[in-house]
């Protein structure tokens, strides 16, 4: 009797275990499959690596204005050409971005101002740390050539344009002074206008 | 086929080459059968490109791994509508992609062009043929032969780039393709112009439309990049000033002015040698912005892999240079105005304006995009210029050619009396002074976008007034009923009203420009049940709860898919799902680092866009960007005018435009020499 109690609830364990099983072992052997619902809420995903790499904790100073502007100042070191708060909020497979943006809470977190940690990144990296070139020195010609040149085209185009009415104005008023039309012109032109008006 | 591919790849060199020494050495003026053979050099050229395409698709569709360029952009598992885009997914595959396309729109130059510009013809097929064959040159000589094969055959092949596997990238690289490569043909015709010293508006007759079909594919192209890059990179913007954006920008700068200042010398017979100058412009900023994508001199997020292709493309850009500019040095005294600007106040010293603006801000581009080359060339000093600076030098220039936009339709040709400006502007101008009261009543505060808002609006209604008058004025002859004076209004003015409502979409781009620059963020971490807060721009709370993280397998990826149930103030708006994605080889191996797919739920005011970055600790705990982003519908809304105003204006039929020469003969009726009187 025991021993068939035992075999009962082995039995039972068995199937209750092939039956909690069989979802995972099917969807295991199917190339396409619909949305999975066997992972438990809280639960370690059953791909944790098809996330991507783990990720720290989200914090409050992760958000904060004040570390997000000086973050925008500077650019990520890993290549791309986005700021450091885009990049780590953007490219998750960077690895550069949530270092930098770990140096920069750190120092803001030691007490330093904003300008004092962007000059500590461009005196480490060089100025291409900025996003922007400061506007100073030779980078003012970045900045003002455009507006400059724009404004010069402007001025340049507008003082060629009334030279040319002058001297197309002069050429006509001197030309009309010294040679009028001759007979057979104003003749012409007479027979011509006829036509026109009948 | 890799044989026959090779094959086509040389006997378009050889029929090329033929053609454009016929059309340049061939003396066809002489021996008109030698401009029939000319005309078919450009068909056999397409011709043998087609069969070059025809095998690397084949090579594609059969997953011939053999063939290097197929096992790296394509593996057995892709989808097949990305094997159709893995044809230009890779640097020569779109190098051929180029070359096949331009041969196309050459032979089609040759069939489609009136008779009447014949002359010009065997000149278009020989500057076609010549770039045709730099490009087929480029892959044979260059390293980028897009049949070359491996010594081994590998069991299946890398696969396309995850954030090229979406829709927009089927779409948009072909689309700027499209626009680029169709600018040789405006270009070959205004070569061709001036060889052949046919230099009255025949030339700009026989490519008007070519240029405009340039223009609309540029447009679509940029504005789907846009799209592409919101939906894929996960970064919730449209535009990052990135260089190989700005040199999609350049040429439709550039382009637009050209389109703006043909209208004068169409008119008035004025700008000849300016407009020569854009449109050869024009076609070496397509030619430069293929190099900055494939050199790899400037550092940038989406160009092709650097190499050397890319030098070939600037020695190629300075001899069209050099040449070009040579020819129409050479042409200079036959490109004479045929009238004078009689007024800066004029629809002529309008466009004149627009012209600059348009100009200074593709120099502004430009100059912003080879800046840190010039500094590091004069200081030694490597810089970077990014968004800051191109906002800031560019913004005021965008909003001034917004308002000449608006100036531009109001003022009339040659001279503008006050009376004339006094009736245009009192609308226009009431229309945004009650917006700029309106944004301001609102709360708004940035001065940038209530000059671009208040602009757009005083644009708006320039257009507005524009079609109220027209349609009035058939109600009134006519005696019509408003939707068919409407209609016909429509339908004899295309180009006119096709224009107008290309500009009601730059105005919707510049509002959404606008809206986008109050986007809210926000980084969290949730377990599921938790729930996160972000305000919006116009002040509604949108809460997001996590539900949970699933995962599943798809034909070519392992999926994780985080799904957030999304309320707004309180009300449940439904849910909104964003993935990661590990893309898989047919073995199961994984082939690049995890993706991520960003989950939108839109409307006319705002988006919320959510990107799921992954797992702290691997558990159903998820890290997520939270993103409200306003009034980012407007620009594929914008976008989807700016198509309809651009074909509009293509739209085959309606009354012929008569040149100036044509309506001055057509004025006086008969030819009286007066002395004294310049042309």
């Amino acid at each position: 009797m025991t021993g068939s109690r035992r075999q009962f609830l082995g039995a039972a364990v068995a199937a209750a275990g092939s039956i909690a099983l069989r979802p995972l072992a099917a969807q295991d052997q199917s190339p396409l499959r619909t949305p999975d619902t066997t992972t438990v809420r809280g639960d370690l995903l059953r791909d944790p690596d098809g996330v991507g790499q783990r990720r720290d904790t989200v914090t409050a100073i992760d958000n904060d204005a004040g570390i997000i502007a000086i973050e925008r100042q500077l650019k990520c070191t890993c290549g791309c050409t986005l700021d450091i708060y885009t990049c780590r909020t953007t490219d998750f497979t960077c690895t550069y971005s949530p270092a930098l943006h770990k140096e920069v809470v750190a120092m803001v977190q030691d007490g330093k101002s904003a300008e004092q940690v962007v000059r500590f990144f461009i005196d480490r990296e060089g100025e291409k740390m900025l996003m922007a070139p400061a506007a100073q020195g030779f980078n003012l010609a970045g900045y003002l050539v455009p507006g400059f040149g724009m404004l010069a085209a402007g001025l340049a185009l507008a003082a060629y344009l009334s030279r040319r009415r002058d001297v197309v104005a002069v050429a006509t008023a001197g030309g009309a002074s010294t040679t009028a039309p001759d007979a057979e012109s104003l003749a012409r032109l007479k027979r011509a206008l006829d036509e026109v008006d009948s | 086929m890799t044989y026959l591919g090779q094959f086509a790849l040389w006997a378009a060199v050889l029929v090329g080459a033929w053609g454009a020494a016929l059309a340049f050495f061939g003396k066809w003026e002489e021996r008109p059968a030698l401009a029939t053979a000319i005309t078919r050099s450009s068909y056999a050229l397409c011709a043998a490109l087609l069969v070059a395409a025809v095998a690397l698709w084949k090579g594609i569709f059969t997953h011939d791994f053999n063939i290097e360029y197929v096992a790296a952009y394509t593996s057995r598992n892709l989808p097949e509508y990305y094997l159709i885009s893995a044809f230009w997914a890779g640097q020569k595959g779109s190098l051929l992609f180029w070359a096949v396309v331009l041969s196309i729109f050459g032979a089609l130059a040759q069939a489609l062009t009136s008779q009447r510009f014949k002359a010009m013809l065997p000149y278009v097929a020989g500057i076609v043929n010549i770039v045709a064959i730099f490009f087929v040159m480029v892959m044979l000589f260059g390293g980028a032969n897009p049949f070359e094969r491996l010594a081994f055959t590998p069991p299946d092949g890398r696969g396309l780039n995850p954030q090229l596997q979406n829709p927009g990238m089927i779409i948009h690289p072909p689309m700027l393709y499209l626009g680029y490569i169709s600018l040789t043909i405006p270009f070959a015709f205004a070569m061709a112009a001036l060889l052949a010293k046919q230099l009255d508006a025949g030339w700009i007759v026989a490519m008007r439309k070519w240029a405009l079909t340039s223009w609309l594919f540029l447009s679509v192209g940029i504005t789907i990049g846009m799209w592409w890059a919101y939906v894929e990179l996960g970064w919730g913007g449209v535009w990052a000033w990135d260089p190989v954006e700005n040199a999609s920008l350049l040429p439709w700068l550039t382009l637009t002015a050209f389109l703006h200042s043909v209208m004068i010398q169409e008119k008035r017979g004025m700008l000849k040698r300016w407009n020569m100058g854009l449109i050869v412009g024009t076609f070496l900023l397509t030619i430069f912005g293929t190099f900055i994508t494939r050199s790899g001199v400037i550092a940038s997020v989406h160009s092709f892999t650097q190499s050397a292709v890319g030098y070939f493309f600037l020695g190629f850009l300075m001899v069209a240079a050099i040449l070009s500019f040579t020819l129409l040095y050479t042409r200079w005294p036959l490109l004479q105005p045929e009238a004078q600007l009689e007024s800066m106040v004029s629809r002529e010293g309008a466009f004149l304006y627009n012209n600059l603006a348009l100009v200074g801000i593709a120099f502004s581009v430009l100059w912003g995009t080879l800046f840190p080359i010039l500094s590091e060339a004069v200081r030694g000093t490597k810089i970077t210029v990014g968004p800051p600076f191109f906002n800031k030098v560019n913004i005021p220039l965008g909003i001034f050619l917004l308002f000449l936009t608006g100036v531009g339709p109001l003022i009339a040709w040659r001279k503008a009396s006050a009376a004339n400006l006094r009736r245009q502007f009192i609308a226009p101008l009431l229309g945004g002074i009650v917006a700029l009261g309106a944004l301001l009543a609102s709360g708004l505060r940035s001065p940038w976008a209530l000059m671009s808002l208040s602009v757009s609006a005083f644009a708006l209604v320039t257009v507005i007034q524009e079609f109220a008058r027209g349609i009035r004025a058939r109600m009134t002859m006519h005696a019509e009923g408003a939707p068919v004076a409407l209609m016909r209004l429509v339908a004899r003015n295309r180009r006119r009203y096709g224009g107008y409502v290309v500009h009601v979409a730059i105005m919707v781009y510049f509002v959404a420009f606008t809206g986008l620059a109050f986007s809210t963020k926000t980084t969290v971490d949730l377990q599921p049940g938790q729930t996160a807060s972000l305000k919006s721009a116009y002040g509604h709370t949108w809460t997001f709860t996590h539900l949970g993280v699933s995962q599943y397998e798809a034909l070519n990826r392992r999926v994780s898919a985080a799904t957030l149930e999304v309320a707004k103030d309180g009300v449940k708006m439904g849910t909104i799902k964003s993935e990661k994605r590990q893309h898989v080889d047919s073995f199961g191996n994984p082939t690049f680092e995890p993706s991520t797919e960003v989950g939108i739920r839109s409307d006319l005011l705002e988006d919320v866009y959510v990107v799921y970055a992954g797992s702290p600790d691997g558990t159903e705990r998820a890290s997520f960007s939270l993103l409200i982003n306003p009034l980012v519908s407007w620009f594929w809304i914008g976008g989807g005018i700016l198509v309809f105003g651009g074909l509009l204006t293509m739209w085959p039929g309606g009354p012929q435009v008569k040149t100036a020469r044509q309506r001055a003969s057509i004025q006086a009726g008969y030819t009286v020499p007066l002395a004294g009187v310049a042309e």
